[in-house]
């Protein structure tokens, strides 16, 4: 799904409809997905749960991703003092056991969080494709106000259903205010 | 939803509780400008001469840093027996400073409390130049404070390692686990924002850079999906840490064998001054702002009011701590915790003493009453004043413990000397300087969450648009 590849089959990036408000774009979504358009994708000023259902867009893989980030902190961390205290640098002191596993219990915890947290912000970017900073919407001057108060749904041209001409009165009879083409 | 009632109210001290979140009138298209326009409106005269004056303290932090360099930690008043100090006093009054920033933007957001929405942004930053100003401390208390990496476990040629079970590796570990999450926390919630700024620039050298922070982001559905599920995981994840951080530093004295450190009721005591110092620093930097860039729309009288019900709620439990510590050191039957006890009433610090009793127990008891928990002006005299008092408790924990050994022949006083006192202001002054950076060029309050909570916006059912009363 390279850019390059998919500038030469078609030459635009799909069609952009704008609606005025969250109603009418999750409307909208609705209708797109039951048409059957799968190449499909809203933009908001503010996250819309009901829009990404109404697209049918999956669960996030991200819970799993951040689940082995914390376990590979927890585990990685643990192993790290048993290591050093046990094998590496043994140091006896009266006699006390080298194995102190309550006293690793605090590093390994915020192990534990750091891991986490990293795969996290990383997961999210990552499944996201960010950093992205070129991207075919951005051609549409009016898409700036996707970051303030209006609303965007996007067919791209390669959904097999993309017809220029139908598409888009498609999509001026939900509402749009107004549908562009989207230049590559 | 809003009513013509409420913007009376907005206006009167009289019905606080029946205050919106978000003045009436408001829509996504104008908590968008009106926030946005903070950062790209002209400069304010008042933001040259406060950062002016917090980049002068910051001079002073340097020089006093370099000073110490140059001549080590023998020009602070540290000395046998108390080898603590202002940098620990700083150190743990920085960091709990901190966590009031966490707990709003990750505990309250968990607990569905829409309200800290309109706050969160600032409190977060105010949380990560909190503990840039804390995490110097330590690190210039080494002594060799350029070889500080040797607090961090890895291979060197000396064949040694850091002590795992010393507490206070488990700070070094808490405290840039805390610096990190806190950061990226922070800057996650930034993007969506920094987009927006992106959009909105004219002039291209701003929209690259604030595209570059943007990392092209252009809120696809597909990307909040991802976006809102890392957010509420990272909340969950911060929530714990944040808990554990001031646990953490309390070990650093409870762990110890010192009479007046060694308490069980150290970690929740210790966590909830931090968040009842760190409100008392959201209010002093909330109610200037507000009326600075003309915020009260946002940061309305509801806002202070809870704020004030936090740091009243907190405040009890602190001074629930003191008063337990008292009763333990009785109970305990050791005449050397009994005799630490009474020295910090009675003993050369006794007005330490006193004026924490004072700052931290009586003074914020007038938040009882509604007349001062929704006046800013008496919000910021009370938290000025819990300030000082979490400061002076630092202060009485380490040096009254400390000063009268176990054997009076190693008895001694301590005392700040200006070096101490200018590394303290001057830190204020590093804290200030990128404070007023911050709220010069990134969005103070959180632009897309704000958006989700203005009537007639299909957020989230937890961020709805609902303007409740709140019941008394």
């Amino acid at each position: 799904m390279t850019a390059t590849a998919h500038s030469h089959e078609h030459p635009i990036y799909g069609l952009m409809a704008e609606l005025s408000s969250a109603d009418a774009l999750i409307a909208a979504a609705h209708k797109v997905h039951e048409a059957g358009y799968r190449k499909v994708d809203a933009y908001t000023p503010y996250p819309i749960e009901e829009v990404s259902h109404a697209l049918g867009h999956h669960r996030s893989k991200l819970p799993i991703i951040v689940l082995i980030g914390g376990v590979c902190g927890m585990i990685g961390g643990y192993l790290l003092q048993y290591w050093v205290a046990v094998l590496e640098y043994p140091i006896n002191i009266g006699g006390r056991p080298l194995h102190s596993w309550p006293a690793f219990i605090v590093p390994t915890f915020e192990c534990t969080i750091l891991g986490a947290a990293l795969s996290a912000v990383l997961g999210m970017f990552a499944l996201n494709g960010l950093p992205h900073p070129y991207h075919p919407v951005f051609n549409v001057p009016r898409f700036a106000l996707a970051s303030r108060d209006r609303y965007f749904l996007v067919i791209e041209a390669s959904d097999p259903k993309f017809d220029h001409d139908a598409t888009r009165r498609f999509l001026l009879d939900l509402n749009a205010s107004e549908v562009t083409d989207v230049a590559n | 939803m809003a009513t013509p009632d409420d913007g009376a109210a907005l206006q009167s001290p009289e019905k606080p509780y029946k205050v919106p979140i978000v003045a009436p009138g408001h829509t996504t298209a104008t908590v968008t400008d009106k926030i946005s326009a903070v950062v790209q409106s002209r400069t304010p005269r008042w933001w040259f001469i406060g950062f002016g004056i917090s980049f002068l303290l910051l001079m002073m932090f340097l020089n006093s840093v370099t000073w110490l360099l140059w001549k080590g930690v023998g020009i602070w008043g540290i000395n046998q027996p108390v080898g603590w100090g202002f940098a620990i006093i700083n150190f743990v009054w920085w960091i709990g400073i901190g966590h009031a920033g966490t707990l709003i933007s990750a505990i309250l957001l968990l607990l569905r409390q829409e309200w800290r929405t309109s706050i969160n942004r600032f409190a977060e930053a105010m949380t990560l130049f909190a503990v840039s100003c804390a995490g110097l401390y330590p690190l210039l208390h080494l002594g060799r404070p350029w070889l500080f990496y040797w607090l961090m476990p890895y291979p060197n040629t000396m064949g040694m390692w850091p002590n795992f079970r010393s507490p206070l590796v488990w700070d070094v570990f808490a405290v840039s686990t805390y610096a990190t999450v806190s950061l990226l926390f922070w800057y996650v919630g930034l993007v969506p924002d920094l987009a927006t700024l992106r959009d909105r620039s004219r002039h291209r050298f701003w929209q690259v850079v604030y595209g570059f922070g943007a990392m092209g982001w252009r809120g696809s559905a597909k990307h909040w999906h991802n976006y809102e599920t890392a957010y509420l995981l990272l909340a969950g994840l911060a929530t714990p840490l944040v808990l554990s951080v001031h646990t953490v530093v309390s070990f650093d004295f409870a762990i110890g064998i010192i009479p007046g450190w060694h308490a069980t009721i150290f970690p929740p005591y210790f966590v909830a001054g931090a968040i009842y110092a760190g409100f008392a620093m959201v209010l002093l930097l909330s109610i200037p702002l507000r009326v600075a860039f003309n915020l009260e729309d946002f940061i309305t009288l509801r806002h202070l009011q809870n704020m004030g019900k936090v740091m009243l709620a907190t405040g009890m439990i602190v001074f629930y701590g003191y008063m337990t510590e008292f009763f333990f050191a009785w109970y305990s039957g050791n005449h050397l915790e009994q005799f630490t006890s009474m020295n910090r009433i009675l003993g050369p610090y006794k007005w330490h003493w006193f004026g924490l009793m004072f700052c931290n127990g009586v003074a914020p008891q007038i938040l009882w009453m509604r007349r001062f928990r929704t006046s800013p002006f008496w919000l910021f005299v009370v938290s000025l004043i819990v300030s000082v008092g979490m400061w002076l408790e630092r202060f009485v924990i380490v040096v009254t413990s400390l000063h009268r050994d176990f054997l009076p022949s190693s008895w001694g006083m301590y005392a700040g000397t200006k070096w101490d006192w200018m590394t303290f202001i001057g830190s204020m002054g590093l804290f200030l300087t990128l404070f007023f950076l911050f709220i010069r060029f990134l969005p103070l309050i959180s632009i897309f969450e704000m958006r989700t909570i203005v009537p007639g916006t299909k957020g989230e059912p937890s961020r709805g648009s609902e303007m409740t009363e709140v019941p008394q």
